[in-house]
């Protein structure tokens, strides 16, 4: 009696395993539909030229949809370890939007300020006032002389990117 | 096969096969309602109704509107709004029913807690009940960044980034559920999907549920009394309907559900036609862009405690951030309502005002509540960001509070 | 009876919160701006000399052919475009407006004003700094007289009555796009290229297709009479609107962004006299039903 039980009881784990084992494998295809498209991945490369840039007015290009401020500091704005140094230029490279809740800071003279909830960031994207957690995210960039292109994790990015962590 | 006869009528060929004079009983002219409610009861329906416009308003909508990043906005503010016949009727019909259903699911739900409408064999009323506020809001949300206006888009960007707050996986969750770096044209679609499709079928058969959860404990009364329903069934069918305790929810109570519809449809189509900006704001006539973050973003007014309660906690403690006090806060509250039915310790079932304790716990709970939601619209900057704290504060020790002082009522009454 | 005070409590709390949510916390968003001056009250020192003359418009047409017609159109007047609006907006950054409807269009101190400095009274004086210059030279080297002149022929040639369509086209399409207005053929795009008009203004100026619904009827008066007041700093100059032509505007912006506004307010207070009679039988049947069970 206890025999049969037991193989009746067997071949039914086995078949359900073997249907949750197919039920998984639909999930994680499906998991994967929503996926960014391989044409996304790709498109996320922007090459930017610094040479021109005017010390003291940030300027915002678009990257993988992201605003991306890029500012010439002056000798006022001191000296940060995140600062991208090029020849004798220091240069702020960050990801412009506030690290609170995403909203986009704007430069007002120095700083720049969020208006969603009073978060504030000085000319080296570092948080000086309100909720926001940590400095303006930095994005992946490699420096071609005075050009550098967003998207790709060049040397001098690691560099930075290993001293904010410290 | 059963016995096949030839039938008298139409009526006696379909009850033969399908039963139907006995399902009219049992859904309509034999279930039993309480008699002793008030106007409060009929929110069910009107909840009901509100549903019923936003599926067939959301149809047609549906057939005008585009899912695409660069035709979506022109095909609500242009083609809807201004072309199709009635199209602008339909849109605010949509935006309003919106909006006001969460005014009716928080009435519905209070009047839930005022009577004890959650307790000892009502929790999975409670609790499907809790499940379609969830969904609901997730259609609300989804909702509302169809039209791709500015508020549709910086809204979606804000909730969609809370997601990078879990540990590890949380900067691969945000890009995940966006289908894309920034909230995009994936995004969009997708949440289309879900707002049409997906969400209101889970919400049509969670309402399945909750209609099925009310059959065996019955509808609470006033009083929450207890007492025999079909003692009180066998009076009424006898033809003591003035001294039986019930009533048929077919057509007594559902007189009483439609008089107070009539109200309501007054007022709702009242805001459709006259005042509106409540539900339809004007930021969201801006086209949406991704470069322009407007001045004052904040989500619809039914999710603003629970938007005050993420944001009140503007400042690190104990070495936890302000971002994650925040977010555990913001879990916290969306979750706790679902535990409500084992967070009260009293054993028995009475309306709020026969629990002095509980009667001022629940008015704390309205206060507190009103308070978030006020200032979860204000600029959180100066005395706005410290009221936001001690409200979002006391909201949890509110519910901290409960078992506590339901305990002390049970105990001073003698039913401890 | 219980009823009407559960009733009551419900609706306080709602009115309570909805007051807090919308008229109150949209007060502090918005804070309270003085009312429109149609008067220009500002300019009245600097055109004082003007406005205590009589403008000649005889002398007045000499004036303006001889010192407008190279750069501004008057079509009215036999004057076409000296170039087309590709290429003016190239030049100057802007297309000039046409000068057939300026006499009608705006305030008589304000064109004396803008006529001396243009960048000084359309108040976008900010903007030109750096060695950067308005496109339109100033007159201060006028005489009063001539400037009067200027005015009063201006006013001459200008059309009594013009159509809402018309006012917004000469005061605001040369940098503002309305698109509704025109979606099968795309005619309402704005008069200068998107590229010339970023770059003189700083960013694109936006369509204007459904601002009568982003910003209202109260916001857009005050704004379009002195933009600075609601956007310290904005590029948007000042235009000079007289109050009517002004109106004409905003009710051009509903014409084009709210067209059903008329269809709804005409068909609501039918479905709520519908809705009325409903709530009227729905309680007769439920008191009928109730009354055998009480």
């Amino acid at each position: 009696m206890s025999n049969k039980t037991n193989r009746r009881d067997f071949l039914g784990y086995s078949f359900a395993a073997v249907a949750a084992v197919g039920g998984a494998a639909s999930l994680v295809g499906m998991k994967q539909a929503w996926d960014p498209l391989p044409s996304v991945l790709a498109g996320g490369f922007t090459k930017v030229e610094l040479g021109e840039l005017k010390a003291g007015n940030p300027v915002t290009v678009t990257w993988r949809g992201k605003p991306i401020f890029l500012l010439k500091k002056t000798a006022e704005m001191g000296e940060n370890k995140r600062d991208l140094i090029i020849g004798s230029d220091r240069f702020t490279v960050a990801i412009g939007l506030c690290t609170h809740l995403g909203c986009i800071p704007a430069w007002k003279k120095d700083k720049w300020k969020c208006a969603c909830h009073g978060g504030e960031f000085n000319a080296s994207g570092k948080q000086t006032f309100g909720p926001p957690p940590r400095p303006l995210d930095l994005p992946p960039f490699t420096v071609n002389g005075t050009s550098i292109t967003l998207g790709e994790e060049g040397p001098e990015y690691k560099k930075i990117a290993a001293a904010m962590m410290a | 096969m059963a016995k096949f006869e030839k039938a008298n009528s139409v009526g006696e060929w379909l009850d033969q096969r399908l039963n139907t004079t006995g399902l009219n009983k049992v859904l309509m002219t034999e279930y039993w309602i309480p008699k002793d409610i008030n106007f409060l009861w009929a929110m069910g329906v009107l909840l009901a109704t509100t549903f019923g416009i936003l599926l067939i308003s959301g149809i047609f909508l549906m057939m005008y509107y585009k899912p695409d990043i660069n035709l979506a906005f022109d095909s609500v503010n242009y083609t809807i709004m201004q072309e199709v016949a009635y199209g602008w009727l339909f849109r605010h019909m949509h935006g309003v029913a919106a909006s006001v259903v969460f005014l009716i699911i928080y009435i519905h739900m209070f009047t839930g807690i005022y009577y004890g409408s959650y307790k000892q064999g009502r929790e999975m009323i409670w609790i499907s009940g809790m499940l379609l506020f969830m969904t609901f809001s997730a259609a609300g949300f989804s909702g509302y960044m169809l039209p791709w206006g500015q508020m549709s888009y910086w809204a979606a960007m804000v909730i969609t980034n809370l997601f990078g707050g879990v540990p590890v996986i949380g900067d691969a969750l945000v890009v995940w559920i966006r289908g894309d770096f920034n909230v995009a044209d994936a995004t969009l679609t997708r949440f289309f999907m879900l707002h049409v499709f997906l969400l209101p079928i889970t919400i049509m058969g969670i309402i399945g549920v909750h209609f099925y959860t009310l059959r065996i404990p019955h509808v609470n009364n006033q009083t929450s009394e207890e007492f025999d329903f079909d003692e009180e069934a066998e009076k009424y069918l006898a033809g003591n309907k003035k001294e039986s305790k019930v009533i048929p929810f077919w057509p007594v109570f559902i007189s009483k559900d439609l008089a107070v519809l009539g109200v309501f449809l007054i007022f709702y189509f009242y805001l459709v036609f006259f005042h509106y900006n409540f539900a339809m704001d004007p930021v969201n006539f801006d086209p949406a862009d991704n470069m322009v973050t407007p001045a004052h973003i904040y989500p619809e007014w039914y999710f603003l405690w629970s938007y005050e309660v993420l944001r009140g906690f503007f400042f690190d403690i104990a070495g936890f951030s302000a971002f994650d006090i925040g977010l555990i806060a913001f879990a916290f509250a969306n979750g706790i309502f679902l535990v409500l039915p084992w967070l009260d310790r009293d054993p028995k079932i009475l309306p709020a005002h026969k629990r002095p304790l509980f009667f001022i716990w629940f008015w704390v709970l309205m206060a507190d509540l009103i308070v978030l939601t006020v200032y979860g619209k204000l600029p959180p900057t100066g005395t706005n960001a410290w009221v936001g704290f001690f409200a979002a504060t006391a909201f949890i020790v509110i519910f901290l509070v409960l078992p506590i002082i339901t305990k002390i009522d049970a105990k001073r009454r003698g039913d401890a | 009876m219980r009823e009407l005070k559960i009733l009551a409590v419900v609706v306080a709390l709602t009115l309570i919160t909805y007051w807090g949510v919308e008229p109150f916390a949209h007060s502090q968003m918005h804070p309270h701006v003085d009312p429109a001056d149609y008067k220009f009250a500002d300019v009245e020192k600097d055109v004082a000399d003007v406005k205590a003359l009589t403008g000649n418009a005889t002398s007045g047409e000499a004036l303006v052919t001889a010192n407008c017609t190279a750069c501004h159109s008057i079509e009215a007047k036999g004057f076409p475009q000296v170039m087309d609006n590709a290429s003016s907006a190239a030049a100057y950054g802007v297309t000039p407006p046409d000068l057939g409807t300026a006499g009608k269009l705006y305030n008589a101190d304000y064109l004396a004003a803008f006529i001396k400095d243009p960048a000084k009274a359309s108040e976008v004086s900010h903007k030109f700094e750096d060695g950067r210059v308005h496109p339109m030279p100033g007159y201060t080297w006028m005489q009063p007289q001539e400037i009067a002149d200027m005015v009063a022929y201006l006013q001459s040639i200008a059309p009594k009555e013009m159509t809402n369509k018309e006012v917004f086209k000469d005061s605001c399409q040369r940098c503002h796009a309305i698109k509704y207005a025109d979606m099968q053929k795309g005619t309402m795009a704005a008069f200068t290229p998107d590229a010339d008009i970023k770059k003189y203004m700083g960013k694109l100026p936006p369509d204007l297709s459904q601002y009568i619904r982003s910003r209202g009827d109260a916001y857009l008066t005050t704004f379009i009479n002195n933009p600075q007041k609601h956007l310290e700093g904005t590029a948007m100059p000042r235009v000079g609107l007289t109050e009517e032509s002004q109106k004409q505007v905003i009710a051009y912006l509903e014409e084009v962004g709210d067209s059903k506004k008329a269809d709804r307010e005409e068909l609501g207070p039918k479905f709520l006299i519908y809705l009325v009679i409903f709530a009227i039988f729905g309680f007769l049947w439920k008191a009928k039903q109730w009354r055998e069970v009480h």
